[in-house]
């Protein structure tokens, strides 16, 4: 057992040199002032700045929509993806994951060229366009996962008890497959707040998201209040996560 | 008497070019409890999917109550299903899986509560309503799924095999409760299962099943003493199957000796496969009043009963089950009863196979070229060929015989072995060896040419 266990050593040293020594680091810059005491200035900093509420206010709402249209498009498309009666191939399934093997700031590159020559005006529709883009892989691969595992027999038994089809997802597909529309939810919202190449791609910097204002602050050296809004970012993103995996410990207990 | 509540008329259904079922032709009679019976891959739950809608025949229909419902799609169809392994809503608990088809029939919420009370009752489930259903035993997850079927009061109840995946005491327990149910409910239970025991426990009647075809239709007594084929008389209880010659009625002779029976109008000299249960051979260590003798081969105690294998004088082996323990190699004398006799028709005395000639000496058949004794008929005739059962010669493997096939089916008939081996091209050949062989195996199949015989097709 002790021999095992001295294997995890390396990952353990990576685990420490690369996540948690930068957020012990993130945590001590955003509670310091410049001259490296102890404060809390920069947190109230934030929540007495205007300018800065409203861009993270702006990024909850976009990151909201973003989440919301990936789930609407991605859902139907699992879906129909996992359906063997309407998708034969497993090319098809291929193609909707294709995209992911590309960069995504390549992606938002090429998109904002093709935006500028077909002439459109870059703003939140583009914006969105691009964050729908790069992220509804990440809302259909879940989805489709579950869907596929689901065991045929639950939507069986409810066409036994007399639901149509309509109710039988309604009824029984909907709500066992949320597992999979919670992980979708999480692996779309989490990115969507911090993101800011997109926003800087799509909206020529028209838009700031939070994301934006932490990189600014960064590169023009203000550390500390950098960290402490990248602190703020991280603890909401923390507790979005709890209240997920809180509810996919419930649906997914159930589905084993 | 009763009246026909599900008739299934012709039904015929194939998965990517398989026959699942061939023209099954069945009905069955309000309230009465029918099992369908048969090994797996047997096609018994493709019938099951049939009835409850899942499934679509490529022929035949399905008439309820006198309408046919082929057509109609599951959630119309007035019957409910108990799936094997129970299909319960993990995302509801006991009591929002029990009410899951009231509430879509919209039925007043106090109705709803007063009847799924009353069906736990039933299942012996009170109490357990706000359970989570992943909290349930095996068994108490079947009671749920029974009662949520219940429920709904169907006019027929399916089950899949709904007790497959209980352990043996809990299986025998729920065996009592549902034919006390369904006495009680007076609801007509079609019920799919592979176990012979508890198809001849629970039914009233019984439909064996197999390769897609009825073999037999009729109560538990009927199908165990009075089985119509080997394969009927093999698959339910223990038994001795051997070849037999009818020698004038109520006379038969196999074993090498002649036994007085009960059977009449077979003929004279015909041949027939006999069936004796082995509880109804008599054993006893006097010889002098024995029809035959035998020596004792082993002995095993086996609770109620021993059960002994013994060789007999001319060199069959037949399996007994007696009260008594005999010592092994020890001389027995055996006594067989005419009425325990069961007599059957061969279901064929020979291979028949459709071929084409290809040659002189060479026939296309079973997929492959065979060759064989030198024929006149032109090339491109069709012809049957008669192959007997022993003239198949089995090759290890499959490359080695002129087509390749898979055992299927095997029945010790006290001296060999009869088994049937379905061709690459899904004929079946049937062959009798001494050599032993599995389920499943793969074989070369290859025929001496002196043993065909060619006949001109409509002569």
């Amino acid at each position: 057992m002790n021999k095992r266990s001295s294997w995890t050593i390396p990952y353990l040293i990576f685990l420490i040199l690369f996540v948690v020594l930068p957020l012990i680091l993130v945590m001590v810059y955003a509670f310091q002032d410049a001259q490296g005491s102890f404060t809390l200035s920069n947190v109230t900093k934030f929540f007495s700045d205007a300018d800065a509420m409203s861009t993270f206010a702006l990024s909850i709402e976009v990151a909201l929509e973003n989440t919301l249209i990936c789930l609407l498009l991605g859902y139907p498309a699992a879906w129909i993806l996992a359906n063997k009666k309407l998708n034969k191939s497993s090319v098809t399934i291929i193609l909707f994951i294709l995209p992911m093997w590309i960069n995504a700031l390549m992606r938002t590159l090429a998109t904002a060229e093709l935006f500028n020559m077909l002439g459109v005006q870059l703003g939140k529709g583009t914006l969105l366009y691009g964050m729908v883009y790069d992220y509804l892989p990440f809302m259909i691969y879940p989805i489709y996962n579950i869907l596929m595992k689901m065991d045929k027999s639950y939507a069986e038994a409810a066409e036994d008890l007399g639901a149509n089809p309509v109710q039988v997802f309604a009824k029984v597909t909907l709500p066992l497959s949320m597992p999979g529309v919670w992980s979708g939810v999480l692996m779309v919202f989490m990115p969507t707040v911090s993101t800011f190449a997109i926003s800087e791609f799509l909206t020529n910097n028209k838009i700031k998201l939070f994301g934006t204002i932490i990189q600014e602050n960064i590169n023009s050296s203000m550390w500390n209040y950098g960290a402490a809004l990248a602190f703020i970012m991280l603890i909401i993103i923390g507790i979005t996560t709890l209240f997920s995996s809180d509810d996919d410990k419930q649906v997914e207990g159930g589905t084993v | 008497m009763a009246d026909k509540i599900i008739d299934l008329v012709h039904i015929s259904k194939s998965f990517s070019g398989k026959k699942v079922l061939d023209d099954i032709n069945l009905y069955v009679n309000k309230g009465e409890f029918i099992t369908l019976l048969g090994p797996s891959g047997c096609g018994k739950t493709t019938l099951l999917r049939i009835i409850a809608g899942f499934c679509k025949p490529d022929d035949g229909c399905v008439i309820m109550d006198g309408s046919d419902i082929s057509d109609l799609p599951p959630h119309k169809r007035p019957l409910n299903t108990v799936f094997q392994r129970y299909a319960l809503f993990p995302h509801l608990d006991v009591y929002e899986n029990i009410a899951f088809g009231l509430k879509l029939a919209k039925v007043p919420a106090d109705e709803i509560e007063k009847k799924v009370k009353k069906v736990l009752k039933m299942v012996s489930m009170t109490d357990y309503e706000d359970r989570d259903v992943n909290s349930l035993s095996g068994g108490q997850q079947q009671r749920v799924a029974i009662a949520r079927a219940l429920v709904n009061e169907p006019k027929v109840l399916l089950l899949d095999e709904p007790l497959a995946a209980l352990d043996l005491k809990m299986r025998k327990d729920m065996q009592i409760e549902l034919k006390e149910m369904h006495k009680k409910l007076g609801i007509t239970f079609i019920y799919v299962t592979h176990d012979q025991e508890e198809a001849l426990t629970l039914s009233d009647t019984i439909c064996v099943l197999n390769g897609g075809k009825i073999q037999q239709i009729g109560t538990p007594t009927d199908i165990y003493n009075e089985p119509c084929n080997s394969f009927v008389a093999d698959f339910i209880g223990e038994s001795n199957i051997v070849n037999g010659t009818m020698v004038e009625d109520r006379k038969v002779s196999f074993i090498g000796h002649e036994f007085e029976c009960v059977d009449e109008g077979f003929g004279c000299d015909v041949p027939v496969d006999v069936v004796i249960r082995p509880e109804d051979i008599y054993i006893m260590n006097r010889t002098d009043a024995a029809q035959f003798t035998g020596v004792v081969k082993s002995c095993t105690f086996k609770g109620v009963h021993y059960e002994i294998f013994i060789d007999t004088d001319n060199g069959f082996e037949m399996m007994i089950q007696d009260y008594n323990a005999f010592e092994v190699g020890s001389t027995v004398g055996l006594i067989i009863k005419p009425q325990d006799i069961q007599v059957m028709k061969k279901e064929r005395l020979a291979n028949v196979f459709s071929g084409t000639i290809t040659s002189e000496t060479t026939v296309e058949m079973l997929g492959g070229e065979f060759e064989i004794p030198a024929t006149t008929l032109e090339n491109g005739t069709e012809v049957e060929v008669e192959v007997p059962f022993g003239a198949i010669d089995l090759q290890d493997h499959s490359d080695d015989g002129n087509v390749g096939g898979e055992v299927s089916f095997l029945l010790y008939k006290g001296d060999h072995y009869h088994l049937t081996v379905v061709a690459d091209n899904d004929e079946n050949v049937y062959v009798d060896t001494n050599d032993v062989w599995d389920k499943g195996d793969l074989v070369g199949i290859k025929i001496d040419p002196k043993d065909i015989v060619i006949r001109k097709k409509d002569e």
